[in-house]
Order: C-alpha cells, then structure tokens, then sequence
C-alpha cells in the first residue's frame, strides 16, 4: 500500500513540468481556452494511471527479466567447465552474445514507428531504397549495438574507444551518403530505444558487470543504450551507399552515357510526395 | 465507445511491442537454460508485472495522444508562426525540460543509475541517497534536452548548417570523456539514448516542424529532425561535466 501511494506521488512529480509547462503557456501566454478541455482532461487522467502502472511493472517486470537472464547465462554450472584454474575467455559468454542479439534484432524489426519511416523513405528514394531491406538494415544495427555492448561489458573494453570509433564512422559516412539518407539515419538510431527495451537492457548490462569477474556495474554495466543508438545509424547509411552505388553501375550498364535523374541524390525535399 | 475501442487497437499495439521480448524470454528459458527460474524471482510476480506494463504503456500512449499531444502540438505551431523569439526560445526550453523529466525510460535509468552509484560507494548508501542522485541526473538530461530544443529553434532559425553542429557535439563529448571521472561516462552516454522517446519526440518534433513550415525555404523533415539529433548529443555532454562538477576529474 505504501509503495502504491509512492508510486503514484512520483508519478505525479514526473508529469508536473510537462503539464505546468503546456497549460501556463496556454493560459497565461496565449490566452486562449483548450478547444476540448474534457476530452484532454479524460486524456491526462489515462496518462497518470499509465504512467504509475508502468513504473510499477517496470520494477516488477522488467528490470528482473533483464536482470535474471543476466545471472542464468553467467552462473558457473551453465558455462562450459573450466580445465584448472584458467581465466574465463570472452567466448565462453556467447548465449549472452545471442540473447543480447536476439533482443535487439526482435524488438526492432517490428517496430510500427520504423515501418512507417521506411516505407516513406521506400518512396523517396525512387526505389533505390527497399523498405524492408532498411527495416532490416536497422534491425542489424540495433542487434549489432548491443551485442558490442555486451561483449565490452564482458572483456571490460572501455566504451569511449567504441564510441570514438563509432563517431568517425558515423561522421565519414554523413560526409558521403546521399543526402535524404541521413535525417532517417540519424532518427532510426532513436526508433531503436523504447519504453520497453532500455530497462531490459539496462538491467541486462549492470547484471552482466556484476556477475562477470572483475567488473563492475558503474564502470563497465552502462553503455548498451548509447551503441544501440549509434550502429542504426552506420547500418542505415551503408545501407543506402550500397543501394545507392548498385543503381548507378546498373544505370551505367543500361545506358551509357549514364543520367542522374536526381531522385537518389537526395535533392528532393523529403516529403514532397 | 470510441475511446474504448482505440484503448482496445492501442493495447494491441502495445502486445505487439511487448511480444518479442516475452517470446525470446521464453524461448532461452525453455530451450538454453532448460532450468527453473532462481529462487527470488517468481513467475506468478513477472507476469502481473507485464500485465501491469502492458496496460500502463496502453493508457500512457493514448492518454498522451488525447489528452497531451493535441494542445501541446497547437501550442507549439501557434508558437513557431507568431511568437517573439524570446517567448519562442523559453517555450522551447520549457517543451524540452518538461518532456524529458516525464519520460519512463530516463526514470528507469537513472533510478538504476542511483543504486549503482550507491553500491561503489560514490554516493552515501542510503535510499534517500539513491533518489536524491537520480532525481538530480534527470533534472540535468532535462536541462541539456532543453538547451538542445533551444539550439535547434535557433538553427532552424538562422540556417546554421546541422552536420557541423553535430561534429562539433561530438568532438565536444569526445573532450570532455578524457576529463571526467570514469564512472559517469556510460551514464552520460546511455542518457543521450533515452531521452527521444515516448513524449520528448512528438512534441519537440512537433515544433520542429511548425517552425520550419512557417519558415520560408526550410525543409520540415530535416529541420524537425535537426532537434532530435541534438537532443541525443547534448544530455552527454551536459552529464559529463555535471559528473566533472560532482565528482572531481578523471582518474
């Protein structure tokens, strides 16, 4: 009872700003009444009890589902035996390295926001794009992100060198790729992260430092997150150079001399259609 | 009826998120692990609790989608068209740090964020503690997401062009890594994943657009987008020197 009525004080301390925010400006700066004050009212009532019943599965839930697949695939009777006193190798985690995968390619793939994206982004590009493929492409990435997340998390590779890398990857490939590319690339790096994955992972990750040894959860559990973000991006725009670099060698073979018509090299505003 | 009809399509949608984490659960529970779950965790708790997240995320979505978006969505375009660039920027500011001190997944971070802290002995061990850490770390994601809003208005504003901010925020992140303490680095970085999510996007993106509609010769596309992508750099740099502050430079 007493973690209900902490639950729902926090809620409400959490949707003070937003809603202090909107209705001052509104009625203060504005001046203007909410054309359907009713219906908003009835809106921001769901959104209390959402967000409080949220909170509380997140504890319940979904922080102990990362957490526990976390302490199963690192306990010693689930790991492959170990000949005498040797130190672990990096290999030996490799469920984790599929679990790790596997949630973040599934969680992905599916993912409404990013189906809408690339099937406008299918459009715009005049075909060169394949929405599926960039779905794909995406799902890669996310999978791949984390997955590095977790191999780091293992051998205790410090992630700014990962980061670092992943930066001036990201900032050649924004130098070279077709232009419509890149607002999508960069907004897939945020589809990526939901509601419902970023605990998961979260709790995956601090698990993972705690029970590998010689971790440790503030130095080595964070990160997940921040790669999942960035390898969207790289996949994506790769994506799009391939796309892009194989419509022109066909172009190149049908006709030659070759014509750009313009559509894959991204001039068109996006949304043009 | 019709609210509880779209509650209905929203919670599908919701079980269609949740769905892919629940069936690679179980698929490694039955087929990997092959053993029963440990001790301290129960099946009977799991399973209220995913029930619990389904409907929470079911009525936040569509609470947000009636009840939130709407006025928010007016407000920012009515902003973007005729408001002084002073109200313009405080409003984006405001948009910015309200969004982001409402967003679940930031509240999940840094409540871990707090305990993890705790245990290696940065801050007191104490559950007060804990909070006081997690609510302050917000409130920092909150106020780099709100000058990232800013900056973004001003870019659409003046045309500045986006990559070369971007470079530079990430040049900046780079720097600052090399200064501040060692165990504030993956939060910072994780931070700047978590904000673009459930409610910071729609309304910032929101008054991304506005502006750049109302804007003559800016593209909404790019320019809404240019918000988003700043609101991912700056809470890493802001969380990186709020650690430098708080706990002394790098080791």
């Amino acid at each position: 009872m007493n973690e209900a009525l902490t639950i729902l004080r926090t809620t409400l301390f959490d949707l003070m700003p937003i809603l202090a925010v909107i209705f001052g400006f509104q009625y203060l700066i504005i001046r203007k009444p909410v054309p359907h004050l009713g219906r908003n009212l009835i809106g921001l009532v769901l959104v209390f009890l959402g967000l409080a019943l949220f909170l509380f599965g997140l504890e319940t839930a979904l922080f102990p589902l990362g957490a526990v697949m976390a302490e199963q695939l690192t306990s010693s009777e689930f790991l492959p035996t170990l000949a005498g006193e040797v130190e672990r190798h990096w290999s030996h985690y490799y469920w984790v390295y599929l679990f790790a995968f596997a949630i973040g390619a599934s969680t992905t793939i599916a993912e409404p926001a990013l189906i809408a994206v690339s099937l406008k982004a299918g459009k715009v590009s005049g075909g060169t794009i394949d929405p599926f493929v960039l779905r794909v492409a995406v799902a890669i990435g996310m999978a791949f992100g984390i997955t590095l997340g977790s191999w780091r998390i293992v051998t205790g590779t410090p992630l700014h060198y990962l980061v670092i890398g992943a930066y001036l990857l990201v900032i050649i490939q924004t130098l070279r790729s077709p232009k419509f590319i890149i607002p999508l690339a960069f907004d897939s790096g945020g589809v990526t992260t939901s509601t419902i994955t970023v605990p998961i992972i979260t709790a995956l990750g601090l698990s993972l430092a705690g029970a590998i040894p010689g971790r440790s959860p503030v130095l080595d559990g964070f990160g997940m997150i921040a790669l999942a973000c960035l390898f969207p991006i790289i996949t994506v725009m790769a994506y799009a150079q391939i796309a892009e670099w194989r419509q022109r060698r066909i172009r190149a073979r049908q006709e030659s001399p070759p014509v750009r018509t313009g559509h894959n090299r991204g001039d068109k505003p996006w949304n043009s259609s | 009826m019709g609210l509880l009809h779209s509650l209905f399509k929203q919670m599908l949608s919701s079980m269609r998120d949740l769905a892919p984490v629940v069936i690679v659960f179980s698929l490694f529970q039955l087929l990997v692990i092959r053993q029963p779950l440990p001790p301290h965790v129960g099946v009977a708790e799991l399973i209220i609790g995913l029930i619990s997240v389904l409907l929470g995320l079911t009525l936040f979505v569509k609470g947000l989608e009636i009840g939130l978006f709407p006025v928010g969505e007016n407000l920012a375009h009515a902003f973007a068209r005729k408001a002084s660039v002073f109200w313009l920027i405080l409003f984006a500011f405001s948009l910015g740090f309200g969004t982001t001190i409402a967003e679940p997944a930031l509240t999940a971070v840094a409540g871990k964020a707090g305990v993890v802290m705790s245990d290696a002995a940065l801050i007191a061990p104490e559950l007060e503690a804990q909070r006081q850490f997690a609510i302050t770390l917000r409130i920092v994601v909150a106020l780099s997401v709100g000058s990232a809003v800013v900056l973004g208005v001003l870019r659409i504003l003046r045309g500045w062009p986006l990559h070369y901010l971007i470079i530079a925020g990430y040049a900046l992140v780079l720097v600052l890594t090399g200064f501040a303490p060692d165990e504030i680095v993956g939060i910072a970085y994780d931070s700047g994943g978590v904000t673009t999510s459930t409610i910071t996007v729609p309304l910032v993106a929101a008054l991304g657009v506005g502006l750049a509609t109302a804007i003559k010769g800016r593209n909404p596309m790019l320019d809404g987008f240019g918000l988003i992508a700043f609101a991912s750099v700056m809470p890493i740099i802001f969380v990186l020197v709020f650690g430098l502050i708080g706990f002394g430079g790098g080791a």
